[in-house]
């Protein structure tokens, strides 16, 4: 399993995302990108849909990816890797192409829970050898901090501001990683910028399979989420304490958390700390909501936990 | 060796001989056929291309566009919605200087839906970038799509390219066609060459950069270039297939008993057909008409449409579809082509055959007897409508 270590000496031995790209100053996806190429040996293709990464990293005539890299469109970049790895196949098979490459997409939460959600369903069920890492920051940071379906509950967002009458998004977030565990893909998992090992193991486990694998990695914006520049690593770690966001893997069907906080630590720890849930503690009913947000992380927590016995390793060998 | 076959069976020939690399097709009427011919192909183990079987029309440009920026030869084939939904990615496919070529079985546009045939389709994607020529029957739709995967990898040109056939009436109905033998069609063809592919590990590029105002007009501006170079190299290719196959093709435009024409018709697709079946009619009578008959619809080929309509009294321009608030789409174009000219007939513009309405002998007849006396108008007139 590959150490910070182990990541660094690959990225000096060659770097294949460099800097000089303009992401804003604090944002977390740089690290998840770094991390993930550098987990995976050999030659690797990406892609990316339009977005945060896009823009900051591909200005002509200018660019900050030093592998091969391709964006089309914003929701179309699971069909992009399906064709960049169907052309791999059909010139390994002419022999054009005689190296074992790798393909990776990073797309953020606008490109992959909604607009590209048909794409990446159609990729999956195909069976593509790819990896898809959604670097997901909870809104359409690119566009201005617009609500997506990974946006919380609660959440201040343009397009679900806090109101008069309605307290910022109204629904609860999309819940991607299962959608894409129900396509029974090899890999699926969840992991946050906050653990990199954990990531980097993630990605190599993942790799060591054909076929789909999907990764949702929580990719902390200090611009959206309005906590402060330095933050990503503190705010990424408090979502995991809080159990919002549970660190696990679906490996050929079994689950496994691959962390168990051990202290009960209330979600309204992370919520006090970010300015898009501000309001929540200056609202009449912010108690309740609070509440509310935390009976849905509890929820989710123990379907999770339930799971994880239920479809366990060691149910599967008996 | 001649053969019976549809339109569908002649593109799939075509696609069988040029065998790309990747295939990603969506089905839709009347397309589906092609795809399904090709899939069979697929899984027969005759092509050694990979198929991938998309969950829409958007994936399947969207994977054409992965496909090519990867390295690979690449084809599709779509129809009306199929084309709006993949009009998006055709315009990035056309920016990004790949060379993706596509039957499009020509069907109206909802709503109301309809499957039939017009060109709504094709004008839709008139401005995307890409190159597109019109054919008349299974055989030119054949031949044509070797022509266009050829014209399409020319290293000057490096577009997109889309073989129009009218949906139905050329993708279902049998006609005789004379396809290449295999090896002659591959040939003509010839091996794909990648520039600057994703899958070239060693020398890593990134497509489909993003480009401020400080860039985007000059990128546009060589990719108008691009399109501009299609004429040139059609003519080339065109020649090479005439002299392989003896076949008539000759020039952007086909007229046909045009020379001493007072009126004409200009026309896209198997109209060109009924059309001539009319003039041979008006003919025997001793009537001077012809037909103009465009293969090239983008680029437009102005200076040819000019030079053949010149010395034509009256020109019925015939659209199969609407460019709605405005003059048909054809039309258009043959207007601009006639304004730096010295000789202009006059014009008239007709709507017919939208959502597969029968395209009669009649009709063209009705044309040419209406513009005996036509004076310029910008107004639309109709053929086949009931009022």
């Amino acid at each position: 399993m590959p150490s910070i270590k182990t990541l660094a000496q690959r990225e000096e031995a060659g770097v294949r995302f460099t800097s000089g790209h303009t992401l804003c100053a604090g944002c977390a996806e740089p690290l998840v990108v770094r991390a993930v190429l550098n987990a995976i040996e050999g030659p690797v293709v990406a892609a990316s849909p339009t977005g945060c990464l896009e823009v900051a990293t591909s200005r002509f005539p200018g660019t900050a990816w030093n592998v091969p890299w391709v964006h089309v469109a914003f929701e179309n970049a699971a069909a992009v890797i399906s064709g960049v790895e169907a052309a791999y196949k059909a010139l390994t098979k002419t022999g054009a192409v005689k190296r074992r490459i790798r393909f990776v997409v990073f797309g953020g939460d606008g490109g992959t829970y909604d607009i590209g959600l048909q794409a990446l369903s159609g990729a999956l069920e195909r069976g593509h050898d790819f990896l898809y890492v959604c670097l997901n920051n909870e809104a359409y940071m690119n566009t201005g901090v617009q609500r997506s379906s990974a946006t919380p509950r609660c959440a201040s967002a343009t397009t679900s501001p806090v109101g008069e009458e309605i307290p910022g998004k109204p629904q609860d977030r999309k819940d991607l990683t299962e959608i894409v565990v129900a396509h029974h893909v090899p890999y699926a998992g969840q992991a946050a910028v906050s653990n990199l090992v954990d990531l980097a193991n993630k990605v190599e486990r993942a790799m060591k399979y054909e076929g789909p694998k999907f990764l949702n990695v929580l990719t902390t914006c200090p611009l959206g989420w309005r906590t402060p520049r330095d933050s990503a690593i503190t705010q990424a770690k408090l979502a995991v304490e809080t159990r919002y966001w549970p660190l696990y893997e679906v490996i050929e069907g079994v689950y496994k958390i691959n962390y168990k906080p051990k202290e009960n630590v209330p979600v309204e720890e992370w919520l006090k700390t970010q300015g898009r849930f501000r309001h929540l503690f200056r609202n009449p009913n912010g108690k309740e909501l609070i509440a509310e947000f935390q009976a849905s992380v509890d929820q989710h927590w123990n379907e999770l936990l339930r799971k994880e016995k239920c479809l366990s390793g060691a149910e599967s060998q008996g | 060796m001649r053969k019976v076959m549809t339109g569908h069976k002649a593109v799939a020939e075509a696609m069988r001989q040029i065998e790309p690399d990747v295939v990603a097709v969506y089905p839709i009427t009347p397309q589906s056929e092609i795809a399904e011919y090709y899939a069979q192909y697929v899984h027969d183990g005759i092509v050694h291309s990979e198929l991938v079987p998309v969950e829409s029309e958007h994936s399947a440009m969207s994977a054409c566009v992965g496909a090519a920026a990867a390295g690979a030869r690449v084809m599709t084939a779509t129809s009306s919605q199929g084309l709006a939904l993949m009009v998006e990615v055709l315009y990035i496919a056309a920016g990004m200087r790949l060379p993706i070529v596509m039957a499009l079985a020509n069907r109206s546009l909802s709503a109301p839906i309809n499957i039939h045939c017009d060109h709504a389709d094709a004008y839709l994607a008139r401005d995307a970038g890409a190159f597109q020529i019109f054919c008349e029957s299974a055989q030119e739709a054949y031949d044509y799509t070797l022509i266009a995967q050829r014209i399409a990898e020319h290293e000057k040109v490096r577009i997109p390219g889309i073989v129009n056939l009218d949906g139905f009436t050329l993708t279902h109905t049998s006609q005789v066609v004379e396809p290449l033998e295999d090896e002659r069609a591959k040939k003509f063809v010839g091996p794909f060459k990648a520039l600057f592919p994703l899958l070239d590990v060693d020398h890593p590029v990134s497509w489909g950069t993003f480009a401020m105002p400080d860039y985007y007009f000059e990128l546009k501006r060589a990719q108008a270039a691009a399109i501009e170079e299609v004429a040139g190299v059609f003519l080339e290719v065109q020649r090479a297939y005439a002299s392989l196959t003896g076949r008539r093709y000759a020039g952007f435009i086909e007229p046909y008993r045009l020379d001493d024409a007072e009126r004409a018709v200009v026309v896209l697709g198997s109209t060109a057909g009924t059309a001539k079946v009319a003039v041979d009619q008006l003919r025997e009578k001793g009537e001077k008409v012809g037909v103009l008959k465009v293969w090239l619809y983008r680029p437009f080929p102005y200076a040819e449409v000019a030079r053949a309509l010149g010395h034509v009294k009256q020109v019925a321009v015939l659209d199969r579809a609407f460019s709605f608030g405005a003059m048909g789409a054809l039309y258009n174009d043959v207007a601009a082509a006639l304004v730096p000219s010295e000789r202009r007939p006059v014009l008239s513009n007709y709507i017919y055959g939208l959502g597969g309405r029968d395209v009669t002998v009649e009709q063209i007849l009705q044309a040419f007897a209406e513009v005996k006396t036509a004076r310029p108008t910008t107004g639309l007139r109709y053929l086949g409508l009931r009022e």
